[in-house]
């Protein structure tokens, strides 16, 4: 019954990861940029929740709002910084987005204050199994909104202009402009829709565990781990390694102790990094 | 024209010199006793930090209104330069250094949390500065055989032993199986330590030993694991983020546990934002309100409480009680002293025995407070929903009954 438990937490936890991991995948493999302020951009989604919540909105509407505000700062972020670097190497974009995570955490740091918050939407729990397996309806209500966001954004995709122009753009940039894909604005559009991802994400987070100003790296990290095993532009990939990745980090937790979870999934990094270096070693293009 | 520049840039250099010159020598300048402290005002640490700056300027401004400081016959005032430490320790040392080599400043309080005093008080110590801390509870701030870190507070380790005595005497005396969550921080683990020396005490026994990491924000695998070994009690502390991730997860996966208690439910603001949740919670804190210990400036801890809570708009954690306790061993010191030389007042630092609104205050050899035992309350609510917290041990100044053991999640 422990392994059905960890398993079940593991997955609802992987889904949620694999939604922030998606936005990472889709910048990353549209604008070749790696945002270390990934994990910022859901905390500060988790703050537009918890605002509503302290209002007396349920949070559950942050999965509405919080997107919707997210993609403005996105697309601010966009225009203010990431279209500067855009064009110059991997290291120099690095270091950008470094540079907006720590501008990020200080500043919710400064507006929302130190003090760890959430936000209850008093769901109860589901118990299944004769009462051994308990789901807190939380989990189960982000890990439904995530997949429910996946499936948009996947038609969005797919059947959208914007949604073709991005895809046109992440294969082969150059071509998409020659055929009059106004790139400027993929890159922007793209780097909106991570944003509003991170929203929606951020809001679930503040609805099923905590937010804190500086508990932003373990989702980036997170959700590059799940990037570079599951490959750029691969959607299937993305949501079975954020799952296996859930699993993963529970069973760790459960078996090794609870100090070795971080851990283990650092360690994993590394075992993949090492293992994987040729495919990250792609060639990269970017045209403005 | 040539001869005015020069004598203009002659007289300024001099003011600058003199301005510097006054700084450096700033440890009692003309009736002000100036003291230095470095606060988290920015950073993870920087709720707490502002708890403690508010606790020192609450006390400041009493004892000044209040007549001040009395030494040789001549009247002083308490003053306090304050500096950012962002919550970095590094940043800390940093700053205590130009506290005392720029600043000049003789006597210290100190910043927020253990790793922050840790950072701290080898520097204060290598230049001979006396420091009243209020925040940093960590034992090893104690055997490292410093001389000039004084300890309001109690140790880190004495926090929830406590709760294993109590578990053990609502078991009719018998030992008690423990489940632990630790956080792997200093604090945390010393709390950690104080438990197991009570768990060895009372011949209980340890079935869970979890040290929860930094980044913690969830621990449903230790209350799966605390849901098949069915404890008698459920220890956790991991500063405010621990408090509520488990007062969370408790209440979603409906764990039953006779006893829960934790540190850190005051700053986490427990009642508040989980509410009835959060009720029969046990909570270590180093002071309470309804404690009845007394002192000439803040009265006792319902005034302390008042007047705080009106000054600053809300009601005071311990750990601005305990700040503003600070204050009142450094005046008392320097008024026993009746100097400014700082191993007088090291000395009569070392001495003090005196009782404030925040408790006893008898300093061990190695800094600690030893005179004031930990408090433990518990979350009570009412049926409409409001809770409070009420002292439940020790018993000498109990102001409900402990309720024990918890009622299970489906009889709630």
């Amino acid at each position: 019954m422990i392994s059905v438990q960890a398993c079940l937490d593991g997955i609802l936890l992987g889904i949620l990861f694999a939604l922030i991991a998606y936005g990472m995948a889709l910048q990353w493999g549209v604008m070749n940029i790696i945002n270390i302020a990934q994990g910022d951009l859901v905390i500060l989604g988790g703050y537009i929740a918890y605002f509503m919540y302290l209002y007396g909105i349920h949070p559950a509407w942050g999965v509405i709002v919080s997107p919707i505000i997210m993609f403005f700062v996105g697309i601010a972020i966009y225009k203010l910084v990431i279209n500067k670097v855009v064009d110059r190497d991997l290291f120099i974009s690095i270091l950008a987005t470094f540079g907006i995570s720590i501008l990020f955490m200080q500043l919710m740091n400064f507006a929302f204050g130190a003090d760890v918050v959430l936000a209850n939407s008093d769901y109860g729990t589901t118990m299944l199994f004769n009462n051994n397996v308990v789901l807190p309806n939380s989990k189960i209500f982000s890990a439904f909104i995530s997949i429910v966001f996946a499936i948009c954004l996947v038609i969005y995709m797919k059947k959208s202009k914007l949604g073709r122009a991005i895809r046109a753009t992440a294969q082969n940039a150059r071509a998409a402009k020659i055929l009059g894909v106004d790139t400027e604005k993929v890159y922007a559009a793209t780097f909106g829709i991570n944003a509003a991802l991170c929203g929606v994400a951020g809001a679930l987070i503040s609805i099923t565990f905590t937010i804190h100003p500086y508990m932003g790296l373990p989702y980036t990290i997170r959700s590059f781990m799940i990037v570079i095993i599951a490959g750029l532009g691969n959607l299937p990939g993305v949501a079975m390694s954020g799952m296996g990745l859930g699993v993963f980090e529970e069973f760790a937790d459960y078996i090794l102790g609870t100090e070795f979870r971080i851990g283990s999934v650092f360690l994993l990094l590394v075992l993949i990094l090492v293992y994987r270096r040729f495919k990250l070693s792609r060639k990269r293009e970017y045209l403005k | 024209m040539k001869i005015n520049k020069i004598i203009i840039s002659f007289i300024s250099a001099a003011v600058i010199l003199l301005s510097t010159s006054v700084v450096s020598f700033a440890k009692v300048v003309g009736d002000k006793i100036v003291l230095g402290a470095a606060i988290s005002l920015t950073g993870k640490y920087s709720s707490n930090g502002v708890h403690t700056q508010n606790g020192y300027n609450m006390a400041v401004d009493r004892i000044n209104s209040m007549g001040g400081v009395k030494v040789g016959g001549k009247t002083y005032k308490f003053d306090i330069i304050y500096y950012d430490d962002e919550s970095n320790p590094k940043r800390a040392a940093q700053l205590a250094e130009r506290l005392i080599s720029q600043d000049g400043v003789e006597f210290m309080l100190g910043p927020y949390s253990s790793g922050l005093t840790k950072a701290i008080a080898p520097v204060t110590e290598k230049y001979g500065v006396p420091m009243v801390e209020a925040n940093g509870a960590s034992r090893s701030l104690f055997t490292k055989g410093y001389k000039y870190l004084f300890a309001v507070l109690a140790p880190a380790n004495l926090y929830l032993d406590v709760a294993i005595d109590l578990a053990v005497e609502k078991n009719n005396g018998k030992p008690v199986t423990v489940a632990m969550a630790f956080e792997q921080d200093a604090f945390s683990q010393d709390v950690r330590l104080g438990v197991l020396e009570a768990i060895k005490r009372t011949g209980s026994k340890q079935v869970i030993d979890d040290k929860l990491p930094k980044e913690l924000n969830d621990m449903a695998a230790t209350l799966v694991k605390v849901k098949q070994m069915k404890p008698d009690v459920l220890v956790v502390s991991g500063h405010t983020k621990g408090a509520l991730t488990a007062i969370r997860q408790i209440s979603e996966m409906k764990v039953d546990v006779p006893m829960l208690a934790m540190t850190h439910c005051d700053a986490a603001k427990l009642s508040k934002q989980h509410g009835k949740n959060s009720q029969y919670a046990l909570c270590a804190s180093q002071w309470h309100k309804t404690l009845t210990y007394k002192d000439d400036f803040f009265k006792d801890g319902m005034t302390y409480d008042a007047d705080f809570t009106k000054e600053f708009g809300y009601a005071p954690p311990y750990q601005a009680a305990e700040s503003s306790a600070a204050l009142l061993v450094f005046k008392d010191a320097f008024e026993r002293a009746n100097s400014f030389d700082q191993k007088k007042v090291r000395d009569a630092l070392a001495a003090t025995n005196m009782q404030t609104f925040y408790g006893n205050i008898k300093f061990a050899s190695g800094g600690q407070n030893v005179d004031k035992p930990m408090v433990l309350f518990q979350v009570m609510c009412d049926d409409g929903g409001k809770c409070e917290n009420k002292v439940v041990a020790p018993t000498k100044w109990a102001s409900a009954k402990l309720i024990h053991p918890i009622p299970s999640w489906s009889k709630r």
